[in-house]
């Protein structure tokens, strides 16, 4: 049997679907008998749903001031002079 | 099916038009304002020096952002080349009779909050930030690549000059230390 080691490193790559039927097998069989990795499967599948909201979720409190706009316009105005 | 249909750049409406959008899509990547403004920049400057390579096929914005994303892996790359100083904690034993197997505090916890803590949450996303931003730089890079950005695992290991197992042991140690980060600071706190 696969370590717990290599279970969770496969369902880590099952998050990106990219796990190959062998190894899907080796794992599911992994997990039936083992609790921990139960619970980290689970729990990566929860971690994988935030990770997509993660940039949707954008508060846009992080942004360019309008004084370094006018200073990258400057900038780039220039550069396009030299163009 | 508008094949005639060409774009043309107009660059002197780009800060106005492209600056916060550029400047968004580049913060959730490398979560640094200064950082991030110069990356926007010399995206910027690129696309000047360039525009003779524009084709019109795609949008100036989609152009833009082709010309970011590499401006990004350009720095994640550099910040490969300096070392790293936070560390990857160990959750499995690493030789022994019990090679492989869960060390005791590592073991993941049932997370007391999980029905009640939304996972649609401004907190949250700033755990997320924080915890990513506890993974050594390395691992933080090839993981915001392949699940951020998803871009293909045989693109990310060309750009990085790794292989695809090392590429997936990375992702396996970030995603395990994510997973403990994120029940010590949201779940079970």
């Amino acid at each position: 049997m696969i370590s717990c080691d290599e279970a969770t490193a496969i369902c880590d790559k099952n998050q990106y679907g990219e796990a190959s039927r062998w190894d899907k097998l080796r794992l599911n069989f992994h997990l039936l008998l083992c609790k921990h990795c139960k619970t980290y499967s689970k729990q990566n599948n929860i971690i994988t749903k935030m990770l997509g909201n993660y940039l949707d979720t954008c508060d846009g409190s992080k942004h360019l001031s309008n004084e370094e706009k006018k200073v990258l316009d400057i900038k780039l105005h220039e550069a396009m002079k030299k163009k | 099916m508008s094949s005639n249909k060409k774009h043309t750049l107009n660059p002197t409406k780009w800060i106005e038009l492209y600056a916060d959008y550029l400047f968004n899509y580049t913060i959730t990547r490398v979560n640094n304002h200064d950082i991030a403004k110069d990356l926007v920049q010399e995206t910027f400057f690129s696309g000047i020096k360039g525009q003779d390579n524009f084709r019109g096929q795609a949008s100036e914005r989609t152009w833009l952002i082709s010309i970011l994303k590499r401006k990004i892996i350009d720095h994640y790359r550099k910040i490969n080349s300096a070392k790293g100083k936070k560390e990857v904690r160990m959750s499995f034993y690493s030789d022994g009779e019990r090679k492989g197997s869960w060390i005791e505090e590592c073991v993941p916890q049932n997370w007391v909050n999980e029905a009640e803590k939304s996972i649609e949450n401004d907190e949250l996303k700033s755990v997320l930030n924080k915890c990513i931003d506890h993974l050594p730089d390395k691992y933080r890079m090839v993981f915001l690549l392949k699940t951020i950005q998803e871009y293909e695992t045989q693109e990310i290991c060309n750009e990085l000059g790794i292989t695809s197992s090392n590429l997936w042991v990375i992702i396996h140690r970030a995603r395990v230390q994510l997973r403990k980060c994120i029940e010590e600071n949201w779940f079970n706190n």
